[in-house]
């Protein structure tokens, strides 16, 4: 892009096409409402990275921004350093949509064939379709597919092009366990090839397991981005479990760094952002065996970063 | 990744003519093709409207130009068939619209214009139907007259004029939820051919709607089209008539495919 302010020549160009993605302060208006509010994100190439965040949380602004179907209001946006709709019309770019998309009266292979003829270079249809697992299905109507079917087509839509970049939203929402099994044992196969692959999610899980690195947004803004350890970390606070015959909540309460206690019979939970003073004082002042520290499931982390209280910090996961 | 190499970027193309190719095409025909309703209505619709005001009229031997009436009446229909086919072609895309195709396809190197090149073709092809079958039907009932040539030229006219109700269809498909286009589309393209004067001669309508008749988008072509057969020239209003309205349906067309990503 010329116009990021820097030198904005030829070297400008080759430097930040070394980033597959890159958002520099991207803002999206709509209206009074402040979809994304400023948000910077780099990707490199070969990277597996997810977008994590609930509803409302600006997920889905910021992938069509950056597959160029809308403009930010302010900031930039750019796709192996070019503009996003001329990154797609080079046929770097594929994203797999969760829903629509499809012509109803095209059949599989047609659909699949038609996409592939758009773009400058492209795969054989019938081995996209085979590798997609629908090969099978090539002369049926769309409109009778399956749910699944009809996504493993979008999955061949997007794969026919061989993108460098695969932008996935919300890939498996609809599919049943197995099915998102081998839906990412593909993409991992697929991105092992060096493909770069970013996708929006709200199963924590799923971006725990296939992503590389978790970027977490709140109300438009990037609350958090780094590898799933490192995010689980960033929501501040271990558990430390242990025996502790007799112990009562309120003896528990006056530990050094305790944020929270429950006790169940013999078992002791407490909950703290420092750990290992909560595990010296048990070990030195009371009679606790069989001590444990546990880090919270990425599921408390992703709570505790983009829940409503004003900050992260151990307040949503106090004793139930 | 460190582990991975900055990806060679240098092969990657565009493609030629914006995405348009011959493999898109054949697909587009066949779509419209499949539409089998759409297909027959097209044919049926202005063959009967010929054998009504066409036939039997009494009027057959007044002399319109180089032919007759029933001649000027069936090239007048033809028109008609051949904008309600190539209209109603680009009007679908209001139904691709709500599949989400439109969206899918902003996620390709297709270009707007390309896009609507490959609607424009077709749309010809389902604009040859009712042109042909009314020829056909003309030749057959014999009380159409006019020279030999005539029959392959005034159809060509019509076939060759019909692109710009194509284009109209995809503007007013683009901005039209299909549960209504259909309706209003058949009100529209009344209300324009009675505009345009193909039902009736202008000069029997009142001298106000006629002023303004003259700058409806039906107009430039009916009177084009029937120039070979009239024989009296062609009035250069009638050629900026058809280039106006064509660059405001295309400009349209246009504007509303880069617009349209909204997801389904």
């Amino acid at each position: 892009m010329a116009s990021t302010g820097s030198t904005g020549n030829g070297q400008a160009v080759g430097a930040t096409a070394s980033l597959a993605v890159e958002l520099r302060g991207v803002r999206k208006h709509f209206g009074h409402i402040e979809a994304v509010r400023g948000v910077d994100v780099s990707v490199a190439p070969g990277e597996i990275v997810a977008i994590l965040g609930p509803n409302g949380a600006g997920k889905t602004t910021t992938i069509d921004m950056i597959l160029g179907l809308s403009a930010p209001t302010a900031g930039q946006v750019s796709v192996f350093g070019m503009r996003p709709r001329n990154a797609i019309a080079h046929g770097l770019v594929s994203a797999v949509m969760q829903t629509g998309g499809l012509l109803k009266d095209l059949t599989v292979g047609e659909t699949v064939q038609y996409t592939a003829s758009l773009f400058a270079q492209s795969e054989p249809a019938g081995e996209v379709l085979a590798r997609a697992g629908i090969a099978q299905i090539a002369d049926r109507r769309v409109g009778k597919c399956s749910g699944g079917e009809q996504q493993r087509l979008r999955f061949a839509m997007a794969l026919v092009s061989d993108p460098e970049l695969l932008v996935l939203d919300e890939p498996t929402t609809g599919m049943d366990v197995e099915g998102r099994r081998s839906f990412w044992s593909a993409i991992r196969k697929d991105a092992a090839k060096g493909r770069t692959v970013l996708f929006a999610t709200h199963y924590l899980e799923e971006a725990d397991v296939y992503a590389d690195r978790i970027i977490l947004l709140r109300h438009g803004e990037k609350v958090a981005d780094g590898t799933s350890s490192q995010i689980k970390a960033m929501a501040a606070g271990r558990t430390v479990r242990a025996t502790l015959a007799g112990a009562t909540e309120a003896g528990l309460r006056v530990i050094p760094g305790a944020d929270s206690v429950e006790v169940r019979g013999d078992t002791v939970l407490i909950h703290s952002g420092d750990s290992d003073a909560v595990a010296r004082y048990l070990l030195t002042q009371t009679d606790a065996k069989d001590l444990e520290i546990i880090a919270r499931g990425i599921e408390d982390a992703f709570l505790a970063l983009t829940g409503d209280d004003p900050g992260p910090g151990p307040a949503s996961t106090g004793a139930s | 990744m460190s582990t991975t190499p900055v990806p060679d970027l240098s092969g990657r193309r565009a493609p030629p003519l914006g995405g348009f190719n011959a493999t898109a095409l054949r697909l587009e025909v066949r779509r419209t093709l499949r539409n089998r309703r759409t297909v027959i209505i097209t044919m049926i619709a202005p063959v009967f409207l010929f054998l009504i005001l066409g036939l039997n009229t009494g009027d057959e031997h007044v002399v319109y130009g180089h032919g007759n009436y029933a001649a000027f009446v069936m090239v007048s229909l033809m028109l008609y068939g051949a904008v309600f086919a190539t209209s109603n072609a680009g009007a679908a895309v209001s139904v691709e619209r709500t599949q989400g195709w439109s969206r899918q396809l902003r996620l390709t190197p297709l270009s707007s214009g390309a896009y609507i090149g490959m609607k424009v073709v077709s749309a010809l092809v389902l604009a040859l139907g009712p042109v042909v079958i009314l020829t056909v039907v003309g030749l057959a009932t014999h009380r159409a007259s006019m020279p030999g040539y005539l029959w392959i030229v005034s159809p060509l006219c019509v076939w060759v004029a019909s692109p710009l109700f194509a284009v109209f269809g995809l503007f007013v498909g683009y901005l039209l939820p299909p549960e209504n286009v259909i309706q209003l589309l058949g009100l529209i393209l009344t209300l324009l051919a009675f505009a345009g004067g193909l039902f009736v001669p202008l000069s029997l309508l009142p001298g106000g709607v006629q002023a303004v008749a003259k700058w409806t988008p039906e107009f430039g072509l009916n009177q084009l089209v029937h120039a070979p057969l009239l024989g009296q020239g062609v009035d250069w209003t009638w050629i900026v008539n058809v280039i106006a309205w064509l660059a405001i349906f295309a400009g349209g067309a246009m504007w509303r495919f880069g617009k349209d990503t909204a997801r389904v």
